[in-house]
């Protein structure tokens, strides 16, 4: 195993403020994830996995505690920084796929694009651009959906848009909250298929928020969010990752 | 990119914004057509005023006059001769017009202007003011016939032919009237030729005749039929002044020794016993009329307006004054009309009466009589560029001596007409532009509807890595996409309803039944409008701008939007 974690959280606390009241939601949350590893979080409704994703992905910064990426800590950078950082290292995916209704789908695949480079920048480079979101939106197998508009999309189809707008910008790690928590089952499966083949083709590290078991289980490493702290659910580290093994494993469970 | 490609989205998709804009756009468009006919009109003005004011005018203080012009036009010169183009000497006084109209008489305050017209030409636009010099149109706006006289001639006191034949068969009329009609000697003559303002043709006015005039009517016909063909010989002006002169002796004199002679049916002139020479001999006094004193628009009975003329050129009129004795005295004098004087300012229509210099200064015993010097009131003058003015007015200032002569340009002597013009142009537009600064808000409140509607996009955006300051860029961009979108739509509407503005007026005319604008209250065949390019920029920008400003807001509030807060928006 590598030395130091890919990402990581180390004892982050976060609580929202409704009027005089404090809600603890995160109490000293530590997770590791190292780079290639596809690590689910389930837990309850409300229980703060959203609000763990957010923290990860610098959408959020925490009450206490870090959040390093590569061993660097992040979550004190600069809000530009932190920007970009997003742009360019994190992926999103989220349940109700956040696709921008104004812009089709090659649009929406593009965005992140057009965010990171100015408009001069873009247009010269438009065509390398184009042709890798269309490469991107035919690995997703959307090809025959490119100027439609979100509404024009099934569920399905705009989670793996979705996917494609997370992947256009080369993220290191993925962040995916609940991606199949809006699908009917074999969709559902589609799209965690696509993910799993990501993390194995791609080496790309994903988190994934899920509170179905049985598509947690198939991550590398399930962990549960339960009372603001982590706890393993099942840990598989010692199988390592990719391997077809750790999917079998998966049955024994070893609760923590 | 993403704030350009967005931008544009959201102006093609949100018509909600586009309604808070069409406000921007009328608001736009009013600004630029109000303007537009306001500095039309007031151009118009300028134009017309200059034309009769002159560059400089050097008034007397003392009515009374000053004498010896040519010395003082020598001194005027000898200041600022290198400027000055042409000068006119003036006399300038109040009086009293009086003429008889449907047996009534009518008495007009005016001022009475003495000119030379051969100078008074050079100093203004007398030309473009003198009925004679325009085109003959009826009350539809139908050619009749050519102008009298070329614009290129000379104005002078004498009547044209047409207006010295009317006279003449006016004068025929009345002796035979006066034949015929013993018993109503001192009536008006039936005939008032009130409406038609050119000579009808015999028959007509046999329409016109009522049945007991009969006889009358035959020996009129037979009368102006014979004036028509039978040449009359010309009578010198020196002659008819000899021969009147006595004639006008009595009525001034009359006036001094105290008598009214008005009171007496018999003395006015167009009543006057004919002197024995010509029935129809000028006056010595002749005058241009100003249109407004006794020409005014009446309905008829099909609801057609016309324009009706109390007075025509030919015809006599009573003019009073005070002269320059001491103590001033008034005068009575009759004239004939000779010209109508018609400037489109009904404040200089309805008041000017200009008349033969040399018979008023005789008239206001402004002639001394062992020198033969005449006085005069005020010397007009034209520069040969109107922007040396000031300066004209500074030299002149200082060679006369302050209490008897005030200096001013024409635009000093109006000032507070011109005053008035420019502040009511001011307030307008501040008025016109709180409209769209009204509008400013409406944007406000729209965008920040939008930014709420789009909180959840604000959220996506932020998470995909925009700054702040890339989503307050869509916003600010999209106000000022907004703004460009209202403010051109406004004024390329604006600029088609000035360009079209006198179409629209005739549509609303024939829609509404009213006269939206009436020629003969503005005295402008056509609405007048004049486009400042650098007004309607400065709109434009203006309007672009409030947008903008109306837009920061909302667009901070985005910008400051927590993404978390913000992805979770239902
Ligand atoms: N912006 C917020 N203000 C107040 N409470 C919040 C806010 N965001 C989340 N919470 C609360 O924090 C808890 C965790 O929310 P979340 O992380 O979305 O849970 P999960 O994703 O596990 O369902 C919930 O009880 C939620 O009500
Ligand atoms: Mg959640």
């Amino acid at each position: 195993m590598p030395t130091s974690p890919h990402v990581a959280a180390v004892a982050v606390e976060k609580s929202y403020r409704k009027g005089e009241h404090k809600i603890p939601v995160l109490r000293g949350v530590d997770i590791q994830v190292h780079r290639s590893e596809f690590v689910s979080i389930v837990g309850a409704s409300g229980s703060g996995k959203s609000t763990l994703m957010h923290l990860l992905g610098l959408l959020d910064v925490p009450d206490v505690g870090e959040v390093t990426l590569g061993g660097q800590r992040i979550d004190d950078l600069p809000t530009r920084s932190r920007d970009e950082l997003r742009n360019r290292v994190f992926g999103f995916i989220f349940q109700f796929y956040h696709l921008l209704p104004e812009l089709n789908l090659l649009e929406n695949v593009l965005s992140p694009l057009m965010i990171r480079y100015s408009t001069w920048q873009y247009w010269k480079h438009r065509r390398e651009m184009q042709d890798k979101a269309k490469h991107l939106i035919e690995r997703v197998g959307l090809s025959h959906r490119l100027t439609h508009k979100p509404r024009e999309l099934s569920g399905g189809e705009m989670q793996r848009a979705a996917i494609a707008r997370a992947l256009i910008s080369d993220p290191e790690i993925l962040l995916a909250d609940e991606p199949t928590g809006n699908l009917d089952a074999r969709t559902g499966r589609e799209i965690l298929d696509v993910l799993k083949q990501l993390n194995e083709q791609n080496d790309l590290t994903i988190i994934m928020v899920t509170h179905d078991e049985r598509i947690a289980q198939q991550a590398d490493r399930v962990v549960r969010l339960d009372e603001g702290r982590l706890e393993a659910f099942r840990d598989l580290e010692l199988a390592g990752p990719h391997s077809g093994e750790s999917l079998r494993l998966g049955e024994k469970l070893r609760v923590g | 990119m993403y704030k350009l490609l967005l931008c544009q989205r959201y102006l093609r998709t949100r018509y909600i914004a586009l309604a808070s804009i069409i406000s921007v756009t009328l608001g736009v468009a009013t600004m630029i057509v109000v303007n537009s006919v306001m500095a039309g009109f007031s151009t118009q003005m300028k134009e017309r005023i200059h034309g009769i004011l002159a560059d400089v005018v050097c008034e007397s203080v003392n009515l009374d006059g000053h004498p010896n012009p040519e010395e003082l036009m020598a001194r005027i010169r000898a200041v600022a001769g290198d400027n000055i183009e042409a000068m006119s000497p003036t006399v300038e006084v109040y009086g009293m017009l009086s003429f008889k109209y449907l047996g009534q008489w009518i008495t007009r305050p005016i001022q009475l202007i003495g000119i030379d017209p051969e100078s008074k030409a050079q100093v203004g636009t007398l030309v473009d003011n003198l009925e004679n010099y325009q085109e003959v149109r009826d009350d539809d706006g139908k050619f009749v016939r050519a102008a009298a006289r070329k614009r290129g001639e000379v104005p002078n006191w004498e009547l044209i032919d047409e207006h010295m034949e009317y006279r003449r068969r006016r004068a025929e009329q009345q002796r035979i009237f006066d034949d015929t009609m013993m018993d109503s000697a001192h009536e008006v003559p039936l005939e008032e030729p009130a409406v038609n303002p050119h000579n009808p043709p015999p028959e007509e006015e046999a329409e016109i005749n009522p049945a007991k005039t009969a006889k009358a009517l035959q020996v009129l016909q037979a009368g102006a039929e014979q004036t028509v063909t039978a040449e009359l010989p010309k009578p010198e002006v020196a002659a008819e002044a000899v021969t009147d002169a006595a004639h006008h002796d009595e009525l001034v004199q009359g006036a001094e020794a105290g008598v009214n002679p008005f009171d007496q049916p018999g003395v006015p002139v167009t009543e006057a016993p004919v002197v024995a020479a010509d029935p129809a001999a000028l006056n010595p006094a002749r005058v241009y009329l100003g249109a407004g004193l006794f020409r005014f628009p009446y309905k008829d009975a099909d609801g057609k307006v016309r324009m009706v003329n109390m007075v025509l050129p030919g015809d006599d009129v009573t003019i009073s004054t005070v002269n320059a004795g001491r103590p001033p005295k008034a005068v009575h004098f009759p004239a004939t009309v000779v010209d109508v004087f018609k400037s489109g300012m009904s404040e200089y229509d309805s008041n000017l009466v200009f008349m033969n210099l040399a018979q008023l200064q005789e008239y206001r015993v402004m002639v001394d009589p062992s020198t033969g010097e005449r006085s005069i009131t005020t010397i007009q003058i034209r520069l040969k560029d109107f922007s040396k003015s000031k300066e004209v007015v500074e030299q002149l200032r200082a060679a006369f001596p302050p209490g008897h002569f005030t200096v001013r340009t024409w635009e000093q002597k109006q000032g507070p007409l011109l005053a008035a013009v420019s502040v009511e142009t001011a307030i307008l537009n501040v008025l016109l532009f709180l409209i769209i600064a009204v509008a400013g808000f409406g944007i406000l409140a729209i965008f920040f509807m939008i930014v709420v509607e789009k909180t959840r996009d604000i959220g996506i955006l932020k998470a995909l890595g925009a700054h702040a300051s890339g989503v307050m860029a869509i916003f600010l961009s999209y106000g000022l996409g907004l703004g460009i979108v209202g403010a051109g739509a406004g004024v390329v509407l604006g600029l088609l309803f000035v360009w079209r503005i006198n179409d629209i007026e005739a549509l609303l005319t024939k829609v509404t039944g009213i006269e939206v604008f009436d020629e003969r209250i503005y005295y402008f065949p056509s609405i007048p409008t004049h486009v400042d390019v650098s007004m309607v920029i400065w709109v434009a920008v203006g309007a672009v701008f409030i947008a903008v400003l109306a837009s920061i807001l909302p667009a901070r509030r985005a910008s400051m939007l927590h993404p978390v807060q913000a992805l979770r928006y239902e």
